[in-house]
Parts: C-alpha cells; sequence; structure tokens
C-alpha cells in the first residue's frame, strides 16, 4: 500500500521547501497553521535556525477561526507584524485545514499587501506535498516579482567572462559547510563569474541582478521552475546538473553549449540505460538532478551506469527512461532490495538487503539534522572516491 | 573569587543579523512585571518557534508505553516532526504512519483509507504489539471522520491489540484539551480494573522520574509503601500494573486531567502534588499525601527542611553573587515560582520567559507584580522573540530557552521541572545552579536535541 511506511521517515513538505528557499531573502514567510509546521521546519529542516536570524511564523490558527472563516485575523495578524519587522516581501504559504476549507489566499496577499505597501504572494502549498514543489514554487515567485530586465552589459562586464545564475540550493540538499562557496569557486575556476546562488549566501539584491546572467545552472530540481520562469522572461537557457567529479566537464560543455545557442540542456539526464535490465546494478535514491549528477560521476569514472530511484512528485523532465519513479515505502523497499550496492540516505539501510554494500549519502530533506555534521561538498571529488571505494 | 571561573568571553552563537534590532529594548516581546496582565501578558498575533527543543512532545510520552507501537495518520508536513523525533530517538522501529494524500482527503473515505493503512502498518510489522497508540489528527475532525466505525473495524480485524485512542489534533487546543493532555488521558485506558495492591501507589503523568530523594517518595517510603512511576515501566505487563495503586497521584500540570479520569474508573483516591517553589505550599502537599497514606503523624521536620533549603541558597548566592538570572518555562511549569524563591533569597533575577501564566501561578504573578516591578516577562513566541538580541552572555540562565535567548553558556540544562520535588528540589537546584555558573556548557549542541533525557541520535 503506498500511503503506508512501516520504517522509512518521510521527504520533508512544501512549506518546509518555501522556508528553505526564501531564508535569507530579508522577507516575512507566514504558514497558516495551528501549530507544528514552524516547529518540525526549524527542528528538522534548518540548520541556519540557531544562529541565523529569518522571519518565518505561523499563525497559530484556531479551530473556531476556522470553521467560521475568521481570515480577518491572519491578516491583521500579518500585517501587524510587517509593520513591526519590515520584510522586503510576505510569503504566504498554506497546509492541510486551510486547503480543507478553501482559504482564498491570493484574495488574502492582495488585503495585506493593500494594508502593508510590501509585496505580498501565496506560495501555492497545503503541506500535502513535497520540498521540491514548495521550493520550486517560492522561487518561480521570486523570479516573476523581482528579477528585473537587465541593464546592458558595460565593457568590463562583457570582459570579466560568462556570468551564471545557481538555481536551487539550499540547504535540503547542500547542506555541507561552505557548498555554495566551492561551487562558485568551481565556476570561477572555469571563468564562469555567478551573479546570484538562489538561495543560499546571497541576499534578494543579488538576486534582483539575476537577468544579467548568460546561462542558468540548476543545480537541483527545486531550480526548475525560477529556471523556467528566468528563460521566459529574459530568453536565458538553463542547464541542469551538478558539477561534480568527472562529471564536471560535461556541466561545463553544455553551459557553453547553453550560452552559444540559447538552448536549454540536461546533461544531468545523459547516463546509460543499460542499468535497466541488470537487476543488481548500483543504485542511488533521492533528489533526482544531484542523483543523476553523481550517476553520471560515478559512470564517467568507471563505465559502470547507476540506476536512479526517484522518490520525489513530479521530475519527469529530469528523469530518463531507465531512471524509476518510486512512490511509497513497498516500492521503494523491492527496488533497494534487489541491488547489491545503493548509495541512499542512513535512514534507507533498513530497507535494503542486508548483504549490500551500502555508501551513506546523507539528505536534510529526507532524514532531517540526524547526519548533518557528515554532510559532504556534493562537487567534491571526494564523493565519487568514496562510492568507489566502498562499492567496487 | 569564584565568579573569575565563569568565562564570559564573547563566544557561543553569533546571529548574522538581516534585521534591524534597534527599536528592541521597546519590543513588545517584553513587559515589565508592574504592567504585566494575567493570564497573559502578550497580544496575541503570529508565532515563533525558538530552535531549543528539549521538551518531550506526545512522541516521547507516548514511548513511555512499553512495547507499544505508535501509528500516525496525517499529511506530509505534521508527519515529518514525528516520524524524525522517533528516527532521531533511535525509536523508529516502533513508528510508523499512514500518508494521507488530497485525494484523501476530498474524494475517498477517511475511514477506510484509516482503517486500511493502519492495517496495512500493523501486518508488515513482523510482531504483534500488545498496544497501539493511534494518533488521528485535525484533518479527521473536519472531515467528521467516524472514528467509533474506524476503532470498532481496527478492533474486530486485530482483537489481540489494544487500540490507544490519541490525537494530534492541535486546532483544537486553544479553547480545549491539548494533544498533550489527550494523550496522558488515553495511555493509562488500557489499565485494567484490579485489585489495589495495598503496599503500591501510583504516580500518573509524568515523563521524568522522581529523584530517590525527593520528598514525595521519602513520604512515600516512609509510609511503607513503594511508588509505581511510569517511566520505570519495562514491559506491557509492569505498565498495566500501574492500575494496582491504592492511592492515584500526579504531579505534572497536564496529567491532572488524565489522572482524575483513571482514578475515577479505578475508583482510588486521587491527589495532584506539583512541583513547586513555595515553602508553605510544599507543606501542605506533604501534609495532603500523609493524610492521603494514612500516616498518623508527619515523617518531616518542616522547619529543618526550611532551613537546609535556606542554607543550600545561600551557598549558591555565595558563588553566584548578583550574576543576572534568566530563567523560562521548559525549566519548570512554576517559572514565577521560581523567580519568587530566587528573588527572596537574594538572587538577582532579571527576565523570566514565558508566554502565557498559569492559574497555578496567580499568587505568585501578584506577589510579583508588587514586590519585583521591574522584574522583566519576555515572551519565546511573540514576532518580536525573533529578533531580540541574543548578547547577554554575562547571566546564569536556568532553562534551554533562556540559554538560547541569553546566549548564555552557563544554564541550568533542565526540562520540565526533571525529578526535582519539595524542599529536595530546592536543594538540588540550588547545588544545579553553582554548577551551571561554575562550568560552561555547550548551549547550542544541547538546547537543539529534543526530549531532554532521551536518546538523540544527532
Amino acid at each position: 500500500m503506498k500511503h503506508s511506511y512501516r520504517i522509512l521517515p518521510i521527504y520533508t513538505a512544501d512549506v518546509s521547501g518555501i522556508c528553505s528557499a526564501l531564508y535569507e531573502l530579508g522577507g516575512m514567510t507566514v504558514i497558516h497553521d495551528p501549530s507544528g509546521c514552524n516547529s518540525t521546519y526549524n527542528t528538522h529542516d534548518e540548520i541556519r535556525w540557531y544562529d541565523q536570524d529569518s522571519l518565518i511564523y505561523i499563525s497559530g490558527l484556531s479551530e473556531i477561526d476556522a470553521v467560521t472563516g475568521n481570515d480577518r485575523k491572519f491578516t491583521d495578524a500579518v500585517t501587524r507584524a510587517a509593520r513591526k519587522l519590515h520584510p522586503a516581501f510576505i510569503a504566504l504559504a498554506s497546509s492541510p485545514i486551510p486547503f480543507m476549507n478553501g482559504t482564498d489566499f491570493p484574495a488574502l496577499a492582495r488585503i495585506i499587501e493593500a494594508q502593508t505597501g510590501i509585496p505580498t504572494f501565496f506560495i501555492p502549498s497545503n503541506g500535502m506535498h513535497d520540498y521540491v514543489r514548495g521550493a520550486g514554487a517560492a522561487l518561480a515567485q521570486i523570479a516573476e516579482a523581482f528579477v528585473a530586465e537587465a541593464p546592458s552589459s558595460s565593457p568590463s562586464e562583457r570582459a570579466a567572462g560568462r556570468r551564471v545564475n545557481i538555481l536551487g540550493m539550499t540547504p535540503l540538499d547542500f547542506a555541507a559547510p561552505g557548498q555554495p562557496d566551492s561551487l562558485r569557486r568551481l565556476l570561477t575556476g572555469h571563468g564562469w563569474d555567478t551573479v546570484s546562488v538562489w538561495a543560499m549566501g546571497d541576499d534578494l539584491e543579488h538576486i534582483r541582478h539575476a537577468a544579467k546572467a548568460d546561462v542558468n545552472l540548476v543545480v537541483s530540481s527545486i531550480g526548475l521552475a525560477a529556471a523556467r520562469v528566468l528563460r521566459r522572461k529574459f530568453q536565458t537557457p538553463y542547464v541542469v546538473g551538478l558539477p561534480t567529479g568527472a562529471f564536471t566537464d560535461d556541466v561545463l560543455a553544455a553551459m557553453e553549449r547553453a550560452a552559444e545557442h540559447g538552448e536549454n540542456q540536461y546533461p544531468c539526464m545523459e547516463r546509460s540505460a543499460s542499468c535497466d535490465a541488470d537487476a543488481s546494478a548500483v543504485t542511488i535514491i533521492g533528489e533526482p538532478v544531484v542523483c543523476g549528477s553523481l550517476a553520471a560521476a560515478f559512470e564517467r569514472r568507471h563505465g559502470i551506469p547507476v540506476r536512479l530511484l526517484c522518490p520525489l512528485e513530479q521530475l519527469d523532465e529530469v528523469l530518463t527512461s531507465a531512471d524509476i519513479r518510486v512512490q511509497g515505502e513497498e516500492e521503494a523497499e523491492t527496488w533497494l532490495k534487489r541491488s547489491k550496492a545503493v548509495i541512499a540516505d542512513p535512514l534507507y539501510r533498513p530497507v535494503c538487503d542486508d548483504n549490500a554494500a551500502f555508501y551513506p549519502l546523507p539528505h536534510v530533506a529526507f532524514s532531517g539534522r540526524m547526519y548533518v555534521k557528515q554532510m559532504q561538498d556534493l562537487t567534491a571529488e571526494s564523493v565519487i572516491e568514496g562510492f568507489s571505494q566502498l562499492l567496487l | 573569587m569564584l565568579k573569575s571561573v565563569m568565562d564570559f568571553s564573547d563566544r557561543g552563537a553569533e546571529d548574522a543579523a538581516l534585521y534591524d534590532r534597534s527599536s528592541v529594548p521597546g519590543s513588545p516581546a517584553s513587559v515589565r512585571m508592574a504592567e504585566a496582565s494575567f493570564p497573559a501578558p502578550f497580544s496575541p498575533g503570529l508565532e515563533f518557534n525558538s530552535p531549543v527543543h528539549g521538551t518531550w512532545n506526545i512522541v516521547h510520552t507516548g514511548m513511555l508505553v512499553p512495547e507499544a507501537h505508535q501509528i500516525y495518520v496525517c499529511a506530509y508536513n505534521c508527519m515529518r516532526g514525528v516520524v524524525l523525533t522517533a528516527a532521531e530517538m533511535d525509536l523508529a522501529d516502533r513508528f510508523s504512519y499512514v500518508i494521507l494524500s488530497e485525494r484523501d482527503i476530498v474524494l475517498n473515505s477517511l475511514e477506510d483509507v484509516t482503517i486500511d493503512g493502519v492495517s496495512d502498518v500493523i501486518e508488515k510489522l513482523g510482531r504483534r504489539p500488545p498496544a497501539v497508540l493511534l494518533f488521528t489528527v485535525c484533518v479527521h475532525h473536519f472531515a467528521g471522520c467516524d472514528l467509533r466505525r474506524l476503532y470498532r473495524e481496527l478492533e474486530t480485524r486485530f482483537p489481540d491489540i489494544v487500540f490507544v485512542r490519541c490525537y494530534m489534533d492541535p486546532i483544537m487546543q486553544k479553547l480545549g484539551l491539548t494533544p498533550d493532555q489527550k494523550l496522558r488521558k488515553a495511555m493509562y485506558d488500557p489499565l485494567p480494573l484490579t485489585d489495589a495492591d495495598p503496599t503500591a501507589i501510583s504516580l500518573i503523568g509524568n515523563d521524568l522520574l522522581l529523584d530517590e530523594t525527593c520528598d514525595l517518595k521519602r513520604a512515600v517510603a516512609d509510609a511503607g509503601r513503594r511508588l509505581l512511576e511510569v517511566p520505570a515501566c519495562h514491559t506491557w505487563e509492569e505498565y498495566l500494573g500501574l492500575s494496582r495503586g491504592t492511592l492515584i497521584l500526579s504531579a505534572w500540570p497536564t496529567a491532572d486531567y488524565g489522572a482524575i479520569h483513571l482514578a475515577n474508573r479505578l475508583k482510588r483516591p486521587y491527589r495532584y502534588l506539583p512541583s513547586c517553589f513555595g515553602y508553605e505550599e510544599i507543606e501542605q502537599e506533604l501534609r495532603d499525601l500523609e493524610e492521603a497514606l494514612g500516616a498518623a503523624e508527619s515523617s518531616f521536620c518542616f522547619d529543618a527542611e526550611r532551613a537546609a533549603c535556606d542554607a543550600a541558597l545561600k551557598e549558591a548566592l555565595d558563588v553566584i553573587g548578583d550574576t543576572a538570572i534568566a530563567l523560562d518555562y521548559t525549566f519548570h511549569p512554576r517559572p514565577l515560582g521560581l523567580a519568587r524563591l530566587l528573588l527572596t533569597h537574594g538572587f538577582r533575577v532579571e527576565t523570566v520567559y514565558l508566554d502565557a501564566v498559569s492559574r497555578e501561578e496567580q499568587s505568585d504573578f501578584e506577589w510579583l507584580h508588587h514586590y519585583a516591578p521591574e522584574l522583566t516577562l519576555t515572551s519565546t513566541n511573540h514576532v518580536c522573540s525573533r529578533v531580540l538580541p541574543r548578547n547577554r552572555k554575562q547571566c546564569l540562565a536556568i532553562g534551554q530557552k533562556a540559554a538560547w535567548f541569553t546566549g548564555s553558556r552557563h544554564f541550568v540544562n533542565m526540562v520540565q521541572g526533571g525529578g526535582l520535588w519539595g524542599f529536595d528540589g530546592i536543594r538540588r537546584l540550588a547545588g544545579l545552579m553553582t554548577d551551571a555558573f561554575l562550568h560552561e556548557k555547550d548551549t547550542a549542541d544541547l538546547v537543539i536535541r529534543k526530549g531532554w533525557g532521551c536518546t538523540s541520535c544527532i
């Protein structure tokens, strides 16, 4: 049964994705929820919460307000808070009960914006989808609302080399210390200047200038929706893939092609399909852009294909015909049990074959903060080294 | 001289502030005691949640039922917090769940989805737990789910399992019982009607064992009885034996509701004996307890107990001196009573972190209102609490939230009163304060861990 889970946890939800994506942008995010969403998010999914302030709140929705449709209480509370704290924008997120009673969030956003003069928008969500959908929609909204047409580049800017935005980087997928910086350095080393990182280590001001980029590099599926918006608004092509290990050159070449020809590129999908028939293939499970890129890097180095299992929703755009979507614990267990070698978050271990080689690849969006001290720089050669030593 | 041991160097969490803190002195997140209103000192609004997680939640408390399995039925985001609570406790094998989708809520029968999902989980467990704590949620309530049918069907399918009716429905808690209160009733519903054991007294509803030296345990032992406590139960059979107490006690505020139900059902006398800090209240509770135990005369010399507490607090004061003290409601459910105790013994209590004042603390509130008008009450969940400066490092914090909000590395790391009770608890507290003053702790590592006293895998 796809609904029931014996032992695996669940990927974090759309509302946590929204909060994570917008965390560093100076806005205020409000989840219309009775209790728990905020605690769940900040406890398990937000490794910045202790040290770095961000205005993320819940409304504390009560039964009587939900039953009577007392939206005024919500809009007044948001307005009062915004007048005290002056956020750059206000993002509203929903949860199951407002979903059930059909709360009209776009209307509430208009009311709050009229009362505060602060850009306010609803990020489609209800606490019933995975984080990619929420975080993706949040970054897409930022692209819609805040990125303006870039003025013509100055000669010095043109001389400086090609420019890129990194889209889809949040601690949910990239929790190693210094991850944004290491990717920036890698790109700089190959002649690419980073305009902005969506959304770690950069503020809204940097992101406003994202239209200056020649290419958008989508490093996780969280960045896809924003890439599409930027493509529509500014014709900026995007490249889907994470430069890592032996796969780095493929991504860089795809970026050059995209800049040259203006066409989107999907290097993370350029992997062998031969594992399809091999029941005991090396298997990786997780977010498909990161895992697809790691799989490609492993394959480039060893010539061994890696089967990719995608446990997340609606990501067909970045899956090959050989990749497998798994829904629920049973399907994941069925595929993982067949594999003689698995690369996965440590919490997948109980549903793998006892004799399978297991390479732990902690993922905050799955196991939360449990293994945050063991997070690896996903662009580093050492990750593929680690796979190789354990699995071969 | 001792003060030099305390290192107040500028360490600890430094916040990379995005927001202007210049208006903080007038923050609506703080109020002077003189202007504070009872029982709600702060205006309601959006709610902040600090990164301090030592207090127990319903998963931790539910795990106290030995050998039982917890099953939750809810949507993605509500599930995330509870499933990872169990994983961080290293008890994922005692926790399962059923995910509700949009389709389930809008189109399907919530009863059927729940029944089939729970049945599927049980069939896959590989063992039959004696009890399943089944948590339904806000969605079941709003959809008008027929819970009686649901449980009837599950009990028919699995007659060998006791289904404990639990709720994770925080939408109800502002005007009704909290999920925590409901759990502390439901988890005792399986206790059977049985003959009382004249040697046993049952303490219901505590998450943490009381200290062996505490007054309550001394009184029970002096009466020739033994105290049965929930956290000491290691098997289902032992747990069911809690119903054998001749007297039912509870000492935790949110346990009172369930303990009353249990005592009425078992037809046993009941006493609510909350941990507190007022000498007179402690004496009254001990007299009540000894009377309920049938003691001919008190085994306590109250004058000596008071004097010993005064001496212990004086000893602590000699070390701590006029160092500012901040304390919070997660340390103990009587933060104002604690502030009063410390102020009357010469300590410099500056701030109490709380969000509401318990009815049990009304007299302490009024006393502080009159005698400590400059004491500051600061909310932990107000919108402005997010941006309060956390740089009062030269402070002794009592409780995890006080430690985070002040940024202090000198704090008493305990939640929910720990095992403190009575005069003995006050003396232990004095020792804990001294130790916290003399030895710094890694606040950032400690306060983020869920469920103080439980295994933590992070």
